[in-house]
């Protein structure tokens, strides 16, 4: 089973976040990056279903030169190749990046792609079903469990390979039959992905990168300026300290008639 | 010119309460432009109540068949959208879709459905969808200016979306229901439209398993009680539940809890969680990070439980009691069980 999962550079943000002073990014003077979460598991799916049915597994990315570090990252889970569309910095928006990605893998043999569900940052949600159209693979969105047919495929059948996808859905699980090659993306909680290992490090370390330069295509949506929203940075007032507090608690429940 | 909203449909009949507030939406960026606002769903013509959006100002209903697109088929979906869209323009047989004339936007809820069906669309006409929106207004022909979420609404984006057919979905947990502009008596008139599909667009279909969970919901809870780091492991669950069942709550945590293996990751609130819309969230043990609040920020008011008053989510809170969990929790429970005796 060769699959390509495909990963994006995002800023780690922790307590709060910040814009830079022209309104136009993330301040990252203070952190450091990382893929999104969903597609830290995209790449550990792919690694435990490439470890059951054999196979590798490619990991790719579009972005600045240092995007290579995010690349390296997931190679250090066991991915064995790299590769980065590499831009000079600027935000790609989703129809620009979906045409890059499906150029990049169209004639890599691929049975399976993987994404995340949708990207920590921009959350365009559509970049997946962009590229699935541009290859006319079939595609299933927000998978939180994913299932292969024995051996990877139809037991004694001659038809393609097909596998089990569910996600949840107002409650309920909606479960999507779909033959390979497809498109998946994924969310966090289909696994819990694994640290990586020293020689996992050290073998990604060592690994070469291999570059593509894909040409700017731009997009109808054009951002003008990010903001933190209004009365994101309250201050809570205090209602007492330890179990002293809790009558003033309770009388707060009343007061937004939770108790009644 | 028109306005069409796709509506998800409940169970019970009516149109999710989530499609209700992309109607809100949909129906000011109408407003904007001095537009129509028309409605979609999937089903029968008697599938949604009309009354609700006579009152939200929708001018013409369509239920859009054959009866197997009513199964959810996310590039179907799409291609009927398409169709309905592209119906009264030049060339097409149909007529248009509401007495204003061509559809100029498509808005559906920021759902996986919403979300899922306007990036088909999107793929399939060519054209850009911004997802997460939270308002819309038409600034010229083919150009919309509209606010969206980034990082979960983490962060807001002032944007300019040039397109001749605007595709947006609207994230629900950060705009309120419609007002009411119409009057709910008055009729819509409802119609249905047959969508003309392509091969291969029933090949991704939704089989929906019969297993529904047992317990409160928690994207749709009223209450729900929050543990994070700070409760300290698994065993420590034990009170907040305990404090839930008392309160009618849902039990959710923080992303640390289900990636230590403490909880399943469907309790976890937050970016790559649920998003919740409580009137009360109780949130015990939690620091407060980006991840998280993004999950909360629907939330009408955010109590606070923590030991540190400086923790990022005391400054995001609306009240805050400053100390252990494990002590406040059980006293809150005594009290709760007193007053109820």
């Amino acid at each position: 089973m060769e699959i390509c999962v495909c990963v994006k550079r995002v800023p780690m943000v922790g307590g709060s976040i910040a814009v830079t002073a022209d309104g136009l990014d993330v301040d990252v003077t203070m952190s450091g990056f990382t893929v999104s979460p969903h597609e830290e598991c995209a790449v550990e799916e792919a690694v435990q279903i490439t470890g059951r049915l054999g196979g590798s597994v490619t990991v790719l990315t579009l972005g600045p030169p240092e995007a290579a570090g995010q690349l390296r990252d997931m190679l250090a889970l066991g991915a064995s190749r790299g590769v980065l569309l590499q831009t000079d910095g600027a935000e790609w928006g989703p129809v620009g990046t979906a045409a890059a990605i499906a150029d990049a893998v169209r004639d890599g043999g691929y049975e399976l792609l993987l994404f995340g569900n949708e990207a920590a940052d921009t959350g365009g949600y559509q970049v997946p079903v962009r590229v699935a159209h541009l290859l006319g693979l079939p595609c299933v969105t927000g998978i939180k469990r994913l299932e292969f047919g024995a051996e990877g495929g139809d037991e004694g059948g001659d038809g393609p390979p097909r596998i089990l996808a569910g996600r949840e859905y107002r409650g309920t699980e909606e479960v999507f039959e779909v033959a390979l090659p497809a498109v998946v993306s994924v969310k966090e909680g289909i696994n819990l992905p694994r640290y990586p290992s020293l020689p996992g490090r050290l073998r990604a370390k060592r690994a070469v990168i291999e570059t593509i330069e894909p040409s700017f295509e731009p997009d109808g949506l054009r951002k003008e300026r990010l903001r933190v929203p209004a009365g994101s940075s309250k201050r809570a007032q205090v209602l007492g300290s330890g179990p002293d507090a809790v009558p003033a608690l309770v009388g707060l429940l009343d007061e937004l008639g939770i108790l009644s | 010119m028109t306005v069409l909203c796709l509506l998800e449909t409940d169970a019970g009949g009516g149109a999710a309460d989530a499609s209700m507030r992309a109607l809100a939406v949909a129906g000011a960026l109408a407003a904007s432009a001095g537009e129509d606002l028309a409605a979609a769903w999937f089903g029968p013509v008697d599938a949604v109540d009309r009354g609700p959006l006579a009152a939200a100002g929708v001018a013409r209903g369509w239920a859009i068949w054959p009866d197997e697109l009513s199964g959810y088929a996310p590039l179907a979906w799409a291609r009927a959208l398409a169709g309905l869209a592209s119906a009264g323009s030049s060339g097409s047989a149909a007529g248009p879709p509401g007495d204003g004339g061509p559809v100029s936007a498509v808005v559906a809820a920021a759902t996986d459905h919403g979300n899922e069906v306007l990036a088909h669309l999107g793929a399939i006409s060519g054209l850009p969808m911004a997802a997460n929106c939270v308002s819309a207004a038409r600034t010229g022909p083919g150009e919309c200016r509209l606010v969206r979420q980034r990082w979960a609404g983490s962060l807001l984006e002032d944007a300019v979306l040039e397109t001749p057919l605007a595709l947006l979905t609207v994230a629900t947990d950060a705009v309120g229901d419609p007002d009411a502009v119409g009057d709910p008596a008055a009729g819509i008139g409802v119609e249905r439209y047959e969508a003309e599909l392509a091969d291969g667009d029933l090949l991704v279909r939704a089989a929906e398993s019969q297993q529904r969970r047992s317990g409160v919901s928690l994207a749709s809870a009223r209450v729900v009680v929050g543990g994070g780091r700070g409760v300290g492991g698994p065993d420590g669950f034990a009170a907040l539940e305990e404090l839930a069942g008392l309160l009618g709550a849902a039990v959710g945590v923080s992303r640390v809890v289900t990636s230590e293996g403490w909880r399943p990751h469907r309790q976890q609130v937050g970016q790559t969680g649920t998003k919740i819309t409580p009137e009360l969230y109780l949130a015990c043990g939690i620091s407060g990070a980006i991840q998280h609040m993004a999950g909360c920020q629907g939330a009408k008011t955010i109590v606070a439980i923590n030991t540190d008053a400086g923790a990022p989510i005391v400054a995001k809170a609306d009240y805050a009691v400053i100390g252990d969990l494990h002590e406040v929790i059980p006293a809150l429970v005594a009290a709760l069980r007193e007053r109820q005796a």
